[in-house]
């Protein structure tokens, strides 16, 4: 087990000031990044092998590497703070105890690919964290680590903090971009990609939180000790969210060589109250969820793949066996219904109807014949839309299908649904 | 998108029948927030004042409890863009409301990692305890009912919003404490978010 660096000092009370964040390295990276070449900045990015942490798993150095050297207008980072992925809250944790890392990742980068504005999109729920991050600018402007001149050199940079509204889709980059030019959240069509057209048509890199903190890290502990942790192609320190049906839900701090059942039972304490664990969504809903059988994989990004599944935003959402699997995905079909932003046919309608026959199955009115129904109108949505959010949504519904077909079988042969969980409702 | 009436196509957030919002009392910014509002759109381009927007309409609620089509139309002033243009924003993003709520909106996170800790008996008890249904406001005109999706602080399920204000690792029992509390001492009663190790 690797100690943590990311959240090494959360818990201190007070440490999210400049003064405590000072104590403890920060901007260090950033001052050794202004000593090199920006083009050196993406090189170590790249050498690190760092991989984006918002979902994706895109290689960072590479996405900073598309943005054209010699155009000639601004060039603009979005640090994306969206966190909306249910069953996410890791960024949450960064921001609000660690923001000075944050802001450091955010100049870094700005530095890198020639940018002097970083936006900080955040999610308008997270007023609190808000103002964290607006007081830890104020306080790093005032001590000279932003703003004009930063840390003496010659490079000046600017971080604001920008306030969504309530919209899950706002967290999809291009629709981020739409969102802060203050329209409505809806994704652009691609290409051109946001490295070369985004915010305001000029070149701009969108990042999350956490892939941002890393950057810091990268740069004053070097590129080499950034490799050494973790698989090789899945480097760096990792934030694990884990929650559900487990003794001690929280943020976990590891490397990605961890498996799915020691944060299950070693990070998380196992399931609450002794019961077996029936199934893992193992990043976040967006992702298929896996059967007891497949938690021996290592929660990486490649390992999450040959599992079957995605590490997508390190989400663990753990269901013991009281949990309805029809249930569960007709809770998360019911999220991705609601949030929909409504561009393309067969995202907005299939969402719709994909609830109404979770929904009739669910209530115990479900036919044999809408399991195959169901099947049809999630392969009509995979792949045939504007943005990812089309292939998230069937996610929980093919994953069910796959993995607990019997579960929905048992609910039309019985005409009810077989599970009596306490937890739930009038039960 | 099909008319017919027997299709219940587009039963989502697109129907065709939206609410219209509220007209409201004639509405301006307090010098107060319009300053706040100008310092907040130096934070991009001049000529994109547009970005602005979220952030005025965040100032309108703050001032309104809501956004009102009068508000609306100041906003669309103030920021250089079409009513219409407003209206487009103002009814996709959830936050926004286009009615008066009442003095606390409670909003209880319905989502999986809530849910499977017990999100629909927090709102079943909360709605028993009021005397009414998720999206209504009670007689008194003191609590309204809604249930949200996922708030991003699924460990400490589950969570309610109240307001701006975060209440966490709530149960049946402790939401209707909370109503009774709410009433006596107001947001006091709220845990915050337990990140916050200092208190403010
Ligand atoms: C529907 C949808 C929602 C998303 N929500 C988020 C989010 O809340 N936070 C985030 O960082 N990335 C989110 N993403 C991923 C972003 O589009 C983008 O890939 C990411 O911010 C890139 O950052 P990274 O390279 O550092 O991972 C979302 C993607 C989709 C399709
Ligand atoms: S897939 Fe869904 S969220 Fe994405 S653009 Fe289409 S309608 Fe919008
Ligand atoms: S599921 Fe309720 S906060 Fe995430």
């Amino acid at each position: 087990m690797t100690e943590p660096v990311l959240t090494a000092f959360v818990r201190e009370p007070g440490g999210f000031t400049l003064e405590a964040s000072i104590r403890h390295g920060a901007y260090e990276g950033l001052r050794k990044a202004l000593a090199m070449e920006p083009g050196r900045v993406i090189e170590a990015v790249k050498a690190s092998g760092l991989r984006g942490r918002g979902g994706a798993g895109f290689p960072t150095g590479m996405k900073w590497g598309f943005v054209p050297k010699d155009s000639p207008g601004p060039k603009y980072v979005c640090c994306n703070a969206d966190e909306s992925e249910p069953g996410t809250f890791k960024d949450h944790v960064l921001m609000e105890r660690n923001p000075h890392l944050v802001l450091e990742g955010v100049a870094i980068a700005c530095y890198a690919i020639g940018a002097r504005t970083g936006y900080i999109y955040i999610r308008g729920e997270f007023l609190h964290v808000a103002e964290v991050l607006e007081s830890a600018i104020a306080e790093a402007r005032a001590a000279g680590c932003l703003g004009r001149g930063i840390l003496g050199s010659a490079f000046d940079c600017e971080i604001h903090v920008h306030r969504g509204a309530g919209a899950y889709e706002a967290g999809e980059e291009s629709a981020l971009l739409e969102s802060l030019e203050g329209r409505r959240a809806q994704p652009r069509l691609r290409p051109p990609f946001p490295a070369v057209v985004g915010l305001y048509g000029c070149p701009t890199v969108i990042n999350n939180v956490e892939t941002l903190a890393n950057v810091p890290l990268v740069l004053a502990k070097g590129p080499e000790w950034f490799a050494a942790i973790g698989p090789e192609q899945n480097t760096g320190p990792k934030l694990f969210c884990v929650s559900g049906h487990v003794a001690r839900p929280g943020v976990y701090e590891a490397s990605m060589h961890t498996t799915l059942r020691e944060l299950i039972y070693g990070y998380a304490g196992g399931i609450r109250g002794g019961r077996a664990l029936k199934a893992v969504i193992p990043g976040g809903s967006s992702t298929p969820v896996l059967p007891p059988g497949a938690i021996d994989a290592p929660a990486s990004f490649d390992g999450m793949i040959k599992a079957g599944s995605m590490l997508g935003s390190a989400a663990v959402i753990v269901m013991d066996d009281t949990t309805c699997m029809v249930w569960a995905a007709e809770n998360l079909v019911h999220f991705y219904r609601h949030e929909s932003c409504g561009k393309c046919t067969p995202c907005r309608e299939g969402s719709d109807w994909m609830l109404k026959i979770l929904q009739k199955i669910e209530r115990g009115e479900g036919e044999m014949r809408d399991l195959g129904l169901l099947e049809s109108v999630a392969r009509n949505i995979a792949g045939k839309t504007l943005c990812p959010f089309g292939d998230a949504e069937v996610a929980p519904v093919l994953g069910t299908l796959e993995h607990f077909r019997h579960e929905y079988e048992a609910h039309v042969r019985e005409g009810r649904c077989p599970f009596h969980a306490g937890w739930r409702r009038g039960r | 998108m099909s008319f017919h009436p027997k299709m219940s196509y587009g039963t989502g957030l697109h129907q065709s029948a939206r609410e219209r919002p509220d007209p409201g009392e004639p509405f301006a910014f307090t010098p107060e927030r319009r300053a706040r509002l100008e310092e907040i759109a130096l934070r991009y381009p001049p000529d994109r004042r547009r970005s602005a927007l979220l952030p005025a309409l965040h100032l309108v609620q703050e001032q309104q409890g809501y956004v009102s089509a009068r508000a609306m139309e100041h906003v669309a002033e103030v920021i250089g863009v079409t009513p219409a243009e407003v209206e487009d924003v103002v009814t996709y993003y959830t936050m926004f409301r286009s009615k008066p709520a009442g003095t606390y909106l409670l909003q209880v996170c319905r989502t999986l990692s809530c849910a499977l800790n017990g999100a629909e008996r927090v709102t079943d008890a909360l709605a028993r305890k009021l005397g009414i249904a998720p999206g209504e406001t009670d007689a008194t005109g003191m609590f309204t009912l809604v249930e949200v999706e996922c708030l991003g602080a699924c460990d400490r399920g589950p969570v309610v919003m109240v307001n701006d204000g975060w209440h966490e690792c709530v149960t049946p029992e402790g939401a209707e404490r909370l109503v009774d509390e709410l009433r006596e001492k107001g947001t006091a009663a709220l845990s915050g978010c337990h990140l916050r190790v200092e208190k403010p």
